[in-house]
């Protein structure tokens, strides 16, 4: 990787990079999902990503989007629950679009696109429903329009990290539409989604990668 | 927490080895995570499967049996199966007449089994699904996940179950499935929340005179939080709810199930029973069946739902029709 594109080991060290992030944060993401969920999100991510860098350890991808794509099957397999589908199916559909063995930032741009469509249909969900949405949409919006101005890998994903964090904060004053802390309607207030959260680290630590 | 546990991580294995050890009439492939019939599938039967997460006891793996399931798929507590798993649960059970999927209305629930029955149609197997959402505590879907799955779930498994047992096609199993949902709802009130093996602490703090009304499998609360009301109170509460939403004439049949979640005694669902009888007699509704115990619990919470079928006489003889589970056993 130069700055300029994301490789097969950038790739793979992204993953690695949510795994290690997902651990050290899991009884946070536990803890939030406590207030509003049924208080596995943490476990449930801690559990998949695990997997995930034993999958992607023992692979020899040719491209980009075979280490994304592995990632979240392994996800899809291991996880379960509502996040296994939906953290499983926005990597797989990232890694559908990147079949060669760089992407530039723009090519980037457009994969996490196609990830943010995976996750708005297959959760029926839209900004604003207080999900991983609020979180995927801005980090998206910051990447693309970094990368659309000529900034360089690393320049866009600290961008798109900084607007996930900003969306995961903004989800806390908003009433949940979707998922399990839709029933507590009103009392759902106050609290930050799990699902943003774990969208936001996922971010993080593409930024990181990117800027080592 | 105090738990009979190993380690919260080893608790859904250690619970399969249990039933597998407890039950020889069933096959436990913890491997794959999949409760069979020892017996497997009578060719030209159509196969019911079900699962969701752990932490519901009986609910799935204790309704396998002739009469009811052919396969459960339990996933890690609270956290539905995996795809991987269904596909493997239908390949297992498939005798060729196709299988119905009995999903709960629960979010991880329907998105799993939904990619689940995507594979199965890639191999050849004919899959056609149920979604239980009989849960009155829900009741504005443009602004949730929609009504929950719950009670129902063991009236739709038990009766399109002997649908299936008599020979019936996939068609018609699983339209009798949706009759079934469509006729039931149910209403939960709990008194505790639960701890989860993994947290290790209750979900949420509930007052030592409060009650959390409305609540789903999980805990997860649908209305509001009142102060403890009596069983009669309570059980007026669920009755309200239940037919203010699906109103019965007098004179209608039912199947009323009075559900313990886990941690209240039979002798206090007993007493809701009584008050639920007595409020359905008010209105001339007739209670033709019953059953009154744990069937879908939520871990250790203290907590009864009520769930009432109106059923036809045809129905009725479908659950009178034999069956032989772990949790379920008559007639057989």
């Amino acid at each position: 990787m130069n700055g300029d594109t994301v490789d097969i080991d950038l790739a793979r060290a992204w993953v690695q990079a949510i795994a290690a992030a997902v651990d050290e944060h899991k009884d946070h993401l536990t803890q939030l999902d406590s207030a509003i969920g049924d208080a596995d999100h943490g476990v449930n991510m801690q559990r998949g990503f695990s997997a995930v860098t034993t999958a992607v350890a023992d692979m020899e991808p040719d491209t980009v989007g075979a280490v994304l794509t592995k990632a979240g099957t392994t996800l899809i397999s291991r996880v379960g629950g509502a996040s296994g589908p939906l953290f499983g199916g926005t990597l797989r559909a990232i890694g559908t679009t990147l079949d060669a063995p760089t992407a530039t930032p723009g090519e980037f741009a457009t994969a996490l696109a196609a990830g943010l469509d995976s996750v708005r249909k297959l959760g029926a969900a839209a900004p604003g429903d207080k999900t991983m949405i609020d979180a995927y949409a801005p980090a998206l919006a910051a990447f693309r329009h970094q990368a659309d101005t000529g900034a360089d890998f690393a320049a866009s994903a600290l961008a798109a990290a900084d607007a996930a964090e900003e969306g995961m904060r903004a989800t806390t004053p908003m009433q949940a539409r979707k998922g399990r802390a839709s029933y507590l309607g009103t009392r759902s207030i106050g609290h930050q989604d799990p699902g943003a959260t774990s969208t936001a680290l996922i971010f993080r630590a593409l930024a990181e990668t990117a800027a080592r | 927490m105090k738990k009979f546990v190993n380690a919260p991580e080893t608790v859904l294995r250690d619970a399969l080895a249990g039933i597998a050890a407890a039950h020889p009439d069933l096959t436990v492939d913890a491997e794959n995570g999949v409760i069979t019939r020892a017996g497997g599938t009578r060719t030209g039967k159509v196969a019911l499967i079900s699962g969701g997460g752990s932490g519901h006891e009986p609910l799935h793996g204790g309704f396998v049996g002739p009469g009811m399931l052919d396969a459960a798929c339990p996933g890690e507590v609270f956290t539905s199966p995996v795809p991987g798993q269904m596909l493997c649960a239908a390949q297992s059970v498939d005798s060729g007449a196709g299988v119905v999927f009995i999903v709960k209305n629960y979010t991880g629930d329907v998105l799993n089994f939904r990619m689940a029955a995507e594979l199965a149609v890639e191999e050849g197997i004919v899959v056609d699904t149920v979604l239980v959402d009989d849960d009155v505590a829900v009741r504005d879907s443009a602004s949730t996940a929609g009504r929950r799955g719950t009670g129902a779930t063991v009236f739709v498994e038990k009766i399109a179950g002997a649908l299936a047992e008599r020979g019936a096609d996939l068609a018609a199993v699983a339209a009798m499935g949706r009759r079934v949902n469509a006729s039931s709802r149910s209403f939960a009130v709990a008194l505790t929340a639960c701890t989860t093996p993994a947290s290790g602490r209750p979900g949420f703090d509930l007052p030592e005179d409060e009650m959390e009304v409305g609540v789903g499998i999980h805990g997860e609360p649908g209305r509001r939080r009142d102060k403890l009301g009596s069983a009669k109170e309570v059980a007026a509460m669920a009755v309200d709810a239940i037919l203010g939403d699906r109103p019965l004439a007098a004179g209608d049949e039912t199947i009323v199930m009075i559900n313990g979640l886990g941690g209240t005694p039979l002798i206090e669902l007993y007493v809701v029973f009584h008050e639920v009888a007595a409020a359905l007699a008010d209105r001339g509704v007739v209670i033709a069946r019953s059953l009154v115990g744990n069937y879908v619990t939520s871990l250790d919470m203290a907590g009864v739902s009520v769930t009432v079928c109106k059923a036809e006489s045809d129905v009725l003889s479908l659950w009178d029709a034999p069956v032989n589970t772990p949790a379920l056993r008559w007639g057989a």
